[in-house]
């Protein structure tokens, strides 16, 4: 018989039943809610007179909505000044309140967003099927978990049922071999892998992430990835376990306790593909030919090399593909063959559930460090993905460091990623993003999102407009060497 | 869910590729608690020459009068001619929502996005994917042809254009059912009761540290 990939193991592993039809019944482990997609799950559940099948399944946290300004956090629910988010956040508080779900609050240091509190708790671990009502939940498969996006609909299903009908999927692997340049980060192999399939390349598959330069990342590094398989069009992202995955769940408050932990272990070295395991399809790129990458357009898709320039819609495929990007350019306010480091920023954003860790914030802090945001720059945000890591960053002084060098420091959540806060661009905005979606609109009505790492938006804070983070990486090494 | 047998139905196209789940319904719309009341807002950027907000008279907005739904002989269109990956982005199904409560039952376009697909299904929407050449003669003749109306007959699975050319697509058989019957699938789901507990039983016994009960936490 031929080895399973990671994908098929986890698969089976949760399959309850398979239809006729095709569809399947497949087991699911762990639901985290937060208060934009549950609401009208939970009303559902009450309307059929249902009750959640298993409390301890589920984890909650406010994120999308929550102010991310001191002031206004210091009150609590209180602080929201938007009645209608108000609401949103006070209603996932009294539906965890009457089902017994446990959720960390607005104000409990714990609270984050959904995708960076999972994990940091342990309450993602690797073998289990996670499902959450949002896409980016493809995050968590950076644990070897089967992790999914689904709809509200959905999320009452596995409230109700604790079981997801499911299609399977087919094996897609990515693999990025080599080593990757100074100043080069996982947010750039997977800009870098969405510009080479596509944004609907991963439509139907789950991708699972491989080769060297994969191996090489921490579980930080490896989240961003599985992160923004969504943007590639999979609703799953997968990375096998190693050492990397079993050292940092040690000790975390949900992972498995002393007693079990060896059963553990020994269970999830096995989630891994087997050697000679078939896949649909294989992408390789080489980690020594990604550049920083800068996006462009209005797709994720629409990507390219700090040392690229914006393409000319004249030389396009073909028509869909030169209206597209003549309707992006006009959006984004771009010139074709306009260079890549011509583009002028107003606002920075560090921060959403692709670029909040306490790595991520380390990465900017060092380009940061002894420099001042440049005076054409409105606002430069720094957001940390939960109160832990905005604690463990404020215990190594990395929010001295932001605010020094003249960015703000604010309190945890999805902040200017989707604006659904406070926390805008204004129409013609450019702003250089963490995040993972530089949609229409995204970021606010008429902005302009680019997506980069948080090094490559903490350098264009400080430039003013995009540079080179390696050109930077090596000048303060001959500084420092000078030194 | 409201079933979905047969529709005749108006069409109107919307001719872009990738069309995201964050321009079928922005994200201010998305603080409702209710799973009812997203029409006004669908497509809201690209309808609307302002910025919208939640709870807003909508009447008394100023219309882009290039946008394809605003156009008068598109009112009363139920179904949707796309392009390429309609409904990437985030997992919001107040996408699907939005569009049901604009009054579409039906989207026909080259390829769909995962989670959309599955979200719209759940909501009485049908999701057609038709062939890329197929798709382009569709949009030529809706714009040729005012009033062009489609027969879609989802028993059949057959799409009939005014001149009677017959267009037959797939649909998988669970989603065929539950569409045609208006089901909802928590109920049906909750049949085999049975074997999800037995293999809960037997997931414990093998995993103990899946469940927090169990660990103690």
């Amino acid at each position: 018989m031929a080895g399973q990939t990671l994908y098929d193991k986890l698969w089976s592993q949760h399959l309850v039943k398979e239809r006729d039809d095709g569809t399947a019944l497949i087991y699911i482990d762990r639901q985290l809610l937060h208060e934009v997609t549950s609401p009208q799950a939970f009303e559902g559940l009450r309307l059929a007179n249902r009750r959640p099948w298993r409390i301890d399944a589920n984890l909650a946290t406010p994120d999308h909505n929550v102010p991310t300004t001191l002031k206004e956090r210091a009150e609590g629910n209180a602080g929201i000044k938007d009645p209608v988010s108000l609401i949103q956040v006070q209603t996932l508080d009294d539906n965890c309140n009457e089902f017994g779900i446990e959720e960390f609050r607005i104000n409990d240091p714990r609270q984050g967003i959904v995708h960076v509190v999972g994990p940091e708790q342990g309450a993602t671990l690797p073998g289990m099927t996670v499902v959450c009502g949002d896409s980016h939940t493809a995050t968590h498969g950076a644990f070897a978990a089967l992790a999914h996006g689904i709809g509200t609909s959905e999320v009452e299903h596995v409230l109700a049922t604790q079981c997801l009908l499911a299609q399977k999927m087919k094996n897609m692997q990515v693999r990025v071999e080599g080593e990757l340049g100074v100043g080069v980060t996982a947010k750039d192999i997977v800009l870098a892998i969405i510009g080479e399939i596509g944004t609907a390349g991963g439509t139907g598959y789950a991708i699972e992430f491989a080769g060297s330069a994969i191996r090489e990342l921490s579980m930080e590094g490896r989240m961003t990835v599985c992160n923004m398989a969504i943007e590639a069009g999979a609703r799953v992202g997968l990375i096998a376990v190693d050492d990397t995955t079993i050292d940092y769940l040690k000790g975390r408050h949900y992972a498995p306790s002393v007693e079990q932990w060896e059963a553990a272990v020994a269970d999830w070295r096995d989630l891994v593909s087997d050697e000679g395991a078939a896949f649909d399809k294989v992408v390789t790129l080489d980690a020594a030919d990604i550049e920083p990458q800068v996006s462009w357009g209005t797709s994720p898709e629409m990507v390219t090399g700090i040392g690229g320039e914006v393409p000319d819609p004249a030389e396009a495929a073909d028509d869909t593909a030169r209206t597209g990007i003549s309707r992006a350019l006009e959006y984004m306010g771009l010139a074709p063959k306009q260079k890549i480091t011509d583009i002028r920023l107003d606002k920075v954003f560090i921060g959403s559930c692709t670029n909040s860790r306490i790595e991520d914030l380390r990465e900017a802090a060092k380009v940061a460090r002894g420099k001042k945001v440049a005076d054409s720059i409105k606002l430069a945000m720094v957001v940390p993905g939960s109160g832990l890591v905005k604690q463990q960053a404020e215990a190594e002084g990395l929010d001295a460091i932001f605010r020094e060098a003249g960015f703000e420091w604010r309190e945890p959540g999805c902040s200017m990623c989707l604006a659904m806060n406070a926390d805008k661009l204004g129409a013609g905005e450019h702003c250089a993003s963490t995040s993972n979606r530089n949609f229409e609109g995204r970021q606010g009505y008429g902005g302009r999102t680019h997506l980069v790492s948080p090094a490559m938006a903490a350098a264009a804070a400080i430039a003013g407009h995009f540079v080179d983070v390696r050109g930077l990486a090596a000048n303060d090494a001959t500084q420092q060497q000078e030194a | 869910m409201q079933k979905f047998e047969r529709l005749q139905g108006l069409v109107a196209p919307l001719d872009r590729a990738n069309v995201d789940t964050d321009l079928i319904i922005p994200k201010q719309f998305l603080k409702s608690i209710q799973r009812s009341g997203f029409g006004v807002n669908l497509f809201d950027e690209l309808r609307y020459l302002d910025e919208g907000q939640p709870g807003q008279d909508c009447s008394q907005r100023p219309l882009n009068p290039d946008f394809v739904l605003n156009q008068p002989r598109y009112q009363g269109a139920s179904v949707l001619l796309a392009r390429q990956n309609f409904g990437c982005g985030s997992s919001r199904e107040h996408a699907p929502w939005a569009l049901a409560d604009f009054g579409f039952r039906a989207v026909i376009a080259p390829s769909f996005a995962d989670i959309f697909y599955n979200n719209a299904f759940k909501n009485g929407i049908l999701l057609i994917k038709l062939p890329e050449e197929q798709v382009n003669r569709l949009f030529r003749e809706t714009e040729a042809e005012e009033g062009y109306r489609l027969d879609v007959d989802l028993e059949a699975q057959r799409i009939t254009t005014p001149s009677g050319e017959i267009l037959e697509f797939e649909v998988d058989a669970f989603r065929k059912h539950c569409l045609l019957e208006g089901l909802d699938d928590i109920g049906i789901t909750l049949q085999d009761e049975d074997a999800i507990r037995a293999f809960e039983q037997k997931h414990r016994a093998a995993r103990p540290w899946l469940f927090r009960d169990e660990a103690g936490v």
